[in-house]
């Protein structure tokens, strides 16, 4: 069974849909990349699959032992974090949150799997350095090392790359391959096309009546998608 | 210097003086430990829109002779304010900023002229400037229970203040609700402003919310460091400066928060020169 499966889905605000009728699997594994224009839904889907939007119709279903709380989530970044005054350390365990009710401290186990993660990440030269003081690729790295504390199957990133540059761009792109390698499911939003058609397996191309889902293959022998991909060419000249 | 601390030592002996002065040692440690997230928040001026409030509630119990529960009366309307302060700033079109002053001067222009029409012996830069040794028996209580309120929220629940701070859409996804923190946070902080504007008055006590932890982000690169440090300095400010206003003879709630203000500006030195070498 897949891990997530979105069935005739549809969302929307005060009866106004964004998203109609969307259907697509996530199997363990995949690497799917949400591409769209703006205003098309991505950031809609994302809070319905975080469980912070209701759904208007059809349903989402979790499966394969997976549940929401296992999410790791990297959103974007607010004007707030910038300056904000703590440590990479601090940030990055208050991603085991999401396993914590009723206890109130991070256990010993955590702390060491928090300097793995970090590790892993490269930013632990800066554990102890003030997030404001880094750069925005830093800055990017410690929150996905924060989503990694969270995640136990699954990586939901928000437009990663946002205002970073090529070469912190594509570090980025290589260090979240590398997870998906290693087993992660990753799920994408990005404006970033070379980077969708480069990395993913799977692509959800979001658009009003006509959203497509399918392999990258697929998309890149799909009729519909090449009009898109025209169609935006066009608005663009 | 033993007059010196002869005089100190007497100043210290009035009950009055020790009651003031536990009182404004949990409110500063209060109001400090509260303004660290607000202002991180962005949400600075919401103890001053809060104190204004105060003012209309307190001018109007005083105004109908409610006075002995001008308090009681106060509190309630501050907290609903709260509330609905931080309501506006998320969802609607007016921005945090212009909710806050609208509800501020309206609250002071509704309060002021309640009291001009009743009672025009009421004396107005009471409420304005505080005065911290007219603290009742019923503010004492109630300050030590804030006090441990807010020690006790700190303690327990640092690690999930820190993430509804830093990352309201990150805390959302991993089930660490920010509605429930901020709403105890806007409780917390209407009692401190109720209990804050006796003793600083409605125009200051906006000051022991923001100063301790603005000077706390110049030196300290850890959110745990700027929570301990904020409480710190609160304190000292607090003591240095009631201390000072008593042998300078200078309103005490004013000595304080220019103390507030002296310490930021080495603060700011200190971390300027810092920069440079």
């Amino acid at each position: 069974m897949a891990l997530i499966t979105c069935a005739s889905l549809s969302l929307g605000y005060e009866g106004k849909t964004v998203v109609s009728d969307l259907t697509f699997q996530v199997e363990k594994g995949n690497y799917l990349c949400i591409i769209g224009e703006n205003g098309s839904g991505k950031s809609t889907l994302i809070r319905a699959l975080l469980g912070l939007k209701e759904v208007s119709r059809g349903e989402i279903r979790y499966g394969d032992g997976f549940s929401r709380q296992g999410i790791g989530y990297l959103p974007q970044q607010t004007l707030v974090q910038r300056d904000f005054p703590a440590t990479v350390t601090e940030i990055v365990r208050t991603g085991f949150l999401n396993r914590k009710r009723f206890s109130f401290f991070y256990s010993e186990e955590e702390k060491e799997k928090a300097n793995g993660i970090m590790d892993k990440l490269s930013v632990s030269p800066y554990k102890s350095s003030s997030y404001k003081a880094l750069s925005g690729g830093q800055q990017q790295r410690v929150l996905l090392a924060r989503a990694l504390c969270a995640a136990k199957d699954l990586l939901l990133l928000d437009e990663p790359t946002a205002g970073l540059d090529p070469l912190m761009s594509s570090t980025l792109y290589r260090m979240i391959e590398q997870l998906n390698h290693e087993g992660l499911t990753i799920i994408m939003v990005t404006h970033d096309m070379d980077a969708a058609l480069r990395y993913a397996s799977h692509i959800l191309h979001l658009h009003k009546d006509t959203s497509f889902f399918g392999t990258r293959e697929e998309y890149d022998h799909c009729q519909v998608c090449a009009q898109f991909l025209d169609g935006e060419e066009q608005t663009n000249d | 210097m033993t007059d010196f601390f002869a005089v100190l030592a007497s100043f210290f002996s009035y009950p009055f003086v020790q009651k003031a002065l536990l009182v404004g040692s949990l409110i500063s440690l209060s109001a400090a430990l509260l303004g660290t997230t607000l202002v991180l928040k962005r949400y600075s001026m919401i103890g001053d829109g809060l104190s204004h409030v105060g003012f209309g509630a307190l001018a109007i119990a005083t105004s109908f002779h409610i006075a002995d529960v001008a308090m009681g009366f106060a509190l309630p309307v501050v907290v609903i304010a709260a509330f609905f302060l931080l309501r506006l700033s998320e969802n609607s079109k007016i921005h945090g900023d212009a909710a806050i002053a609208l509800i501020s001067t309206t609250s002071l222009a509704v309060g002021y002229m309640v009291m001009h029409k009743n009672g025009t012996n009421v004396d107005v830069g009471n409420y304005m400037f505080g005065n911290v040794f007219t603290i009742t028996d019923g503010d004492a209580v109630l300050s030590v229970v804030l006090a441990i309120a807010v020690m006790l929220l700190f303690v327990f629940f640092y690690h999930k203040i820190f993430c509804v701070t830093f990352d309201e859409s990150f805390s959302k996804a991993i089930g660490v609700s920010p509605g429930i923190y901020n709403g105890v946070i806007a409780v917390l902080t209407a009692v401190v402003v109720v209990l804050g504007m006796r003793m600083m008055g409605t125009l200051l006590i906006s000051a022991l919310m923001i100063f301790p932890s603005l000077t706390s982000m110049r030196f300290c690169k850890s959110f745990r460091g700027v929570v301990a440090a904020s409480a710190l300095v609160s304190l000292l400010a607090f003591l240095l400066g009631i201390v000072l206003a008593h042998l300078l003879d200078f309103p005490a709630g004013s000595t304080i928060v220019v103390v507030n203000a002296l310490i930021y500006l080495m603060a700011m030195l200190f971390s300027k020169i810092r920069g440079r070498l």
